[in-house]
């Protein structure tokens, strides 16, 4: 399984990456982590006549957390960095239960998280964090810079709203409110497969223990990750019950239109969906009671 | 209708693989596994898949583990590699995950062995206590069809010992 | 023999060039002016091929030559039938054997269309795309019941319908069996077992010296005697003039037996007319569709049985999925009749399947080869039963197990061998006693799982047992010689695949030579040095090869007696042999050496006596009458997420008896590896095919290999009945821990969810966890 013959550049500044990408338009895909691209590549289900390298472009690598109330990620970070930046997991714990889950070590040492992004597979994990934590996404082209939410990042399957000459520089992730807890968990064949579902939950409390914010995104039940904060608006001014849970999950499982894939039906799908939001909420609200 | 459009360009690419400098000439499209194997003749490194999964073409990039069938070999032009032919000691003797593996018959037709080498000689270099659970974890990224997995933990956990017994 | 390395965990003589990268596989042959091949293959099932255009891929840089199926001209026909029907009354066989490129109709998806050479793979790959086919596609035969109808299209068009092959065997009456019955049962199982998708995929190296007109051919083939055969035959030359060499092998399990592959018969081809060494790597997307495949069966299955739970008669009707063509005859289906007889008394059996032809990829034996349904079958009815008849499932085994003194045990119906089904020796009950007593059977039923259930979790039980024939015939050969340096060289007509015959092959010659284990150098799947045998394959590498090289050795040993007695002027009785030296028993110091014995052996002067041979090496062959029958029993117990129905294996079980074992440590090597496949199968494994005959999970990402999370620990124990067809009492053991893990998922997910109280059967296999969901809800609709 070889890829077909492409013209290879290695950008030597975002400007010039920049600009070959709106020279090229879709003719030419950027290189990051190569984790997705390369093997698209090798079945030859992608063949850019063009491979713009931006791994050498070590300015949009790298967190920021200067800036206490929001860490800033360079698209080109690797999974690896992240996974092993201890600051950057407790600002955003949500990773630390995520980044497991991704493909496996190997993986992980050179995928990262714009092209992961980029690549918007549905049933990927960090496209549903991102989502549940209120992610903002900077991107550039060589007319300017525009910034937007995570769900209009989102449009279709393996879609952004990315236009031929953009690219995904920088996310940008609020730091956690205080009296908030969260939890990712999902269901997948094996360690490091596509989630056949997964759930991103972020709950916050008062000092009664009642709900005054809960996030909820999901992976693997949809086109895109599924924004399921609205399903569980019923906990809002409520404490944690195992009644109150369960009313959100029926809710979840009747917003959801999973299609179901060569691993599961779409009904186990949508069974599961209901059971992790359940278990995520109830992790997430531990999370904070035990703080 | 042949691609003329394409220019095949040639990369000139240098880099060093198991301490010695290497230099190539190479179209981009080519993997950094094919790379090694045939223009490099270091075909101790596998092809399982070439779309990342089995890991049997798993080297060290810079010490970290990676699927060399996912890089292109122009990515890795003034880079450090590590693959399997550089374990043993110049004199010959095995690494203590080699010997281990010897020990506990931790290969049967060894085709994954390469890869299992590499991903478990970093994972020993970051944990010298690993539980079990930690050990199967590693691993579960490369792909074994013979042993059931079970005599190559042994093989890491000795190998462990080994290594612990040996530091100073 | 005094042993001293036989029986014992000897490590491996071909670790060290494994570990340090140094073992030739096929893909690191490397030749001056080596051209690479790449094959386009059909994207559909099942079509008529209007035309082939290949005039813009010749115009590519870089491509040598593109060949169609009127290009092979005369060398193009239907490939033999390798294993012919057995001779079995009544059987109805209808060959169609596969060709080497497809030329009028293409019949499974992967089928090969053209063949593209160039300077390397990646132009070569370019290429296939430059190829314009012109195909009408037609409707695919994909489902074993409707390719029965009248309606159906037809795989093959000169025949009246898609049955390749129509087998009934019986024993005893079973209508008179069911008819006294006390309890009768009837259900349908479905088991599908999947590829083998071994680490390394197939390849081909061909390489034709024109003026030698020798060709050369590196293979990673199971059978490097029968493809050189067959090959010489095909290309018109000498089987001398022919050798294959079968390198190290980045596991086999079956599907690597097959021959020839359009791959085998057109290298070598190509590389006679462009007089160029030709290289062809599958890569693992091709292998998906081109390596044979294993598939499914539909059973449905009755059992009639008196009130205590003895089995009177069992009968089976099936379907089994062929694929397109049928070159490998008919052992998986017949592996399944007979092996689900198992270890029990089954007085009366009638069994018939109807083998039927698919478009899609053929099917070949898989590690298991046809026994793990059958296996299922019958365990499942066991089951059923003893839950009807309130009996634990041990006890229902217990009470139907062939008894010790009943062997040789005659099951009449005929084998994959050919012979009637006989099962040489076993002593089957201590096999579930260790067992049950490993896995803590009693403790568990009674304490643990109450305990545990009272605690809300979900934690089930299973337990299996089956009988394996190996170590088929017909035979195998070695060739030993002893070297004037006192080493051993062996050679060996079967290939090796991980299953370390360089060492355990070794430990039978050091034991009888009274060398080092070390000093003992084997060959295997090279012709030049060994070019009489069949190959690995059955589970018979240990039994058949590994007694030819015992009596191969044995005749050395014997040599080098009567030479050493002649030399010293005494009784051979007086000798021994240790320590790669023939002494006086009790006078070390008079002593010669292996080495010099072989080098007086062959002298340059004087005379050698008439009858005699020169040198110290002998050629012995091996035949068994028959296959010797292992058996053994397996337990696990799992634990279930009861929303999620993701399992966890908690504890298993394997007890085994595969007679006189060579190497345990090898042996142990072997089950792990079969548990492995065995939960693939069971519970990760499966080929998704849409109605078209297409596979939509063709990668390792969708087709799910078990991973180190996913394999528990086991815990192995063995008992030894030696087999009585060979004189190390070997039987074999390569496929053992594959065949019975379906029906011990099954058993231990019911009993997990309980759902036999619930009025859910799991009778099929794989099950996966949105499987399970599916079949409670099902059920509970129901």
């Amino acid at each position: 399984m070889k890829p077909a013959p492409f013209k290879y550049i290695a950008a030597s500044s975002l400007d010039q990456a920049l600009a070959l990408k709106a020279e090229y338009g879709d003719e030419a895909r950027f290189l990051a982590g190569g984790q997705s691209l390369i093997p698209a590549m090798n079945f030859r289900l992608a063949r850019p006549e063009v491979l713009i390298d931006i791994n050498p472009l070590s300015e949009l690598a790298g967190i920021d957390r200067s800036d206490g109330e929001t860490i800033r990620v360079g698209a080109v970070t690797r999974y690896r960095a992240l996974e092993r930046d201890a600051g950057f997991l407790n600002a955003c714990p949500l990773f630390a239960d995520a980044l497991p889950h991704i493909a496996h070590p190997q993986i992980r040492n050179r995928g990262t998280i714009g092209g992961n992004l980029s690549h918007a597979d549905p049933a990927s994990e960090l496209p549903a964090v991102a989502t549940a934590m209120r992610a903002r996404m900077k991107i550039r082209s060589s007319q300017g810079e525009r910034e937007l939410s995570a769900s209009e990042f989102f449009v279709d399957l393996l879609t952004t709203c990315l236009e031929p000459e953009e690219m995904l520089v920088e996310i940008a992730f609020p730091a956690s409110p205080p009296r908030s807890g969260s939890c990712f968990m999902e269901v997948a064949r094996r360690r490091g497969d596509f989630a056949l579902a997964g759930v991103a939950a972020i709950v916050s409390l008062d000092e009664d223990g009642q709900f005054t914010d809960v996030r909820l995104a999901l992976c693997g039940v949809g086109e895109t990750p599924v924004d399921a904060s609205e399903a569980a608006s019923s906990l809002i001014g409520q404490r944690c019950t195992d009644k109150a849970l369960e009313a959100v999950a029926a809710e979840v499982q009747a917003t959801i239109s999973p299609s179901g894939n060569v691993h599961a039906s779409a009904d186990y799908q949508r069974h599961i969906a209901g059971v992790l939001t359940r278990r995520a909420l109830a992790s997430a609200h531990e999370w904070v009671v035990h703080a | 209708m042949p691609d003329d459009a394409h220019d095949i360009a040639l990369h000139h690419i240098a880099l060093k693989v198991n301490g010695t400098s290497y230099k190539g000439s190479i179209e981009a499209r080519m993997l950094l596994s094919d790379f090694l194997r045939h223009e490099l003749k270091l075909a101790g490194t596998h092809v399982g898949c070439e779309h990342g999964v089995c890991g049997a073409c798993t080297v060290l990039l810079d010490g970290a583990p990676v699927r060399s069938c996912l890089m292109f070999a122009v990515q890795a032009h003034g880079r450090e590699l590590a693959t399997i032919e550089g374990l043993a000691a110049p004199s010959g003797d095995l690494s203590p995950l080699q010997a281990a593996m010897h020990e506990h018959h931790g290969l049967q037709c060894g085709y994954c062995t390469p890869g299992i080498l590499m991903t478990m000689t970093a994972f020993l270099r970051e944990h010298q206590e690993p539980s079990e659970h930690e050990v199967r974890e590693a691993l579960s990224g490369n792909l074994c069809r013979c042993t059931g997995y079970q005599n190559i933990v042994d093989a890491v956990l000795k190998a462990a010992e080994t290594l612990r017994a040996a530091a100073p | 023999m005094t042993t001293r390395f036989f029986g014992a965990p000897v490590k491996r003589n071909e670790d060290r060039k494994l570990l340090t990268g140094r073992a030739l596989f096929i893909d690191d042959v490397e030749l001056p002016g080596l051209l690479h091949a790449a094959f386009l293959r059909s994207q559909v099932a099942h079509a008529r091929i209007n035309s082939i255009d290949v005039s813009e891929a010749l115009k590519r840089p870089g491509v040598v030559a593109v060949y169609t199926a009127e290009d092979l001209g005369a060398f193009w026909q239907p490939g033999p039938l390798l294993v012919p029907p057995p001779p079995i009354p009544g059987i109805v066989f209808n060959t169609r054997t596969h060709v080497p490129l497809a030329k009028d109709t293409i019949r499974c998806a992967g089928e090969p269309i053209a063949i593209v050479v160039a300077e390397s793979r990646y132009i070569a790959e370019d290429a296939l795309d430059d190829i314009a086919v012109d195909l009408e596609i037609l409707p695919a035969v994909v489902d074993l019941e409707q390719a029965l109808r009248k309606d159906s299209p037809r795989v093959h068009a000169d025949l009246g319908n898609n049955v390749a092959a129509h087998v009934r065997q019986t024993k005893g009456d079973y209508k008179r069996a069911a008819a006294k019955a006390h309890l009768t049962l009837k259900r349908r199982f479905r088991y599908e077992h999947g590829i083998s998708s071994p680490i390394e995929t197939r390849g081909v190296v061909a390489q034709w010296d024109e003026r030698a007109e020798h060709m050369t051919v590196w293979d990673t083939t199971q059978a490097p005697v029968f493809v050189r055969n067959v090959l010489a035959g095909a290309l018109g030359l000498g089987e001398g003039q022919v050798r294959v060499i079968a390198p190290f092998v980045g596991g086999g399990f079956g599907p690597k037996i097959m021959m020839l592959y359009p791959e085998e018969a057109t290298l070598p081809w190509m590389a006679m007319r462009l007089n160029r060494p030709i290289k062809w790597i599958e890569d693992r997307f091709e292998h998906f569709v081109a390596t044979t495949h294993e598939r499914g069966q539909i059973h449905d299955a009755e059992i009639a049985l008196d009130s205590d739970g003895r089995v009177l008669g069992v009968k089976d009707v099936f379907l089994h999925d062929n694929g397109a063509y049928n070159p490998y005859g008919l052992t998986v289906p017949i592996n399944s009749q007979c092996t689900l007889l198992g270890p029990y008394v089954i007085p009366a059996y009638d069994s018939t399947f109807t083998s039927i032809f698919t478009n899609l990829t053929i099917v070949t034996p898989y590690r298991g080869a046809g026994r793990q349904h059958g296996v299922f079958v019958i365990e499942r009815l066991l089951d059923l039963a003893a839950h009807e008849l309130g009996l634990d499932p041990a006890e229902i085994r217990r009470r139907n197990l062939i008894p010790k003194d009943a062997f040789p045990y005659k099951n009449e119906i005929i084998y994959q061998d050919f012979a009637p089904l006989e099962y040489d020796s076993g002593n089957y009950e201590p096999v579930l006693d260790k067992a049950l007593a490993a896995i803590g059977y009693e403790n568990f039923i009674r304490e643990e799982q109450p305990k545990l259930r009272a605690q809300g979790r979900h934690v089930g039980i299973g337990i299996a047992c089956y009988v394996e024939g190996t170590g088929i015939g017909p035979y195998e050969g070695a060739k030993v010689q002893v070297r004037t340096n006192g080493k051993v060289s062996v050679a060996t007509g079967v290939g090796t695949q991980g299953q370390g015959h360089f060492t355990s092959f070794a430990q039978i010659v050091a034991d009888q030579l009274g060398v080092d284990v070390t000093d003992v150098d084997i060959v295997t799947g090279d012709t030049d040095r060994f070019y009489w045998g069949a190959g690995t394959f059955a589970s018979r590498g240990a039994v058949v090869a590994g007694n030819a090289v015992n009596e191969a050795s044995l005749a050395v040993r014997k040599k080098a007696l009567k030479f050493a007695s002649d030399a010293f002027e005494c009784s051979e009785e007086d000798l021994v042999l240790a320590d790669g030296k023939v002494s006086i028993a009790g006078i070390p110091e008079k002593f010669i050496r292996l080495g010099e014995l072989a080098q007086r052996a062959n002298p340059m002067r004087g005379a050698v006596k008439p009858g005699t041979e020169p040198g110290l090496e002998s050629t012995q062959y091996f035949g068994p009458p028959s296959g010797a029958t292992a058996n053994g029993v397996h337990a696990m117990i799992v634990e279930i997420d009861p929303e999620t129905f993701d399992l966890q294996i908690r504890k298993y079980v394997v007890v085994h008896d595969c007679g006189t074992v060579i190497n345990p440590m090898i042996l142990e090597g072997q089950i792990h590896g079969g548990v492995a496949q065995g939960i693939g199968n069971a519970f990760f494994e499966k080929l998704s095919f849409d109605e078209h005959g297409q596979l939509l999970n063709a990668s390792l990402a969708d087709y799910l290999l078990p991973t180190s999370l996913d394999v528990p620990r086991m815990i192995l124990d063995h008992t030894v009945t030696p087999s009585p067809l060979n004189p190390l009492g070997i039987k074999g053991a390569g496929e053992a821990g594959a065949i019975p893990v379906g029906p011990l998922f099954a058993q231990a997910i019911e009993d997990a969810l309980q759902l036999k109280g619930r009025g859910i059967e799991l009778l099929e296999i794989p099950l996966s966890p949105s499987r399970v969901f599916e079949l409670i809800g099902e059920g509970g609709k129901s």
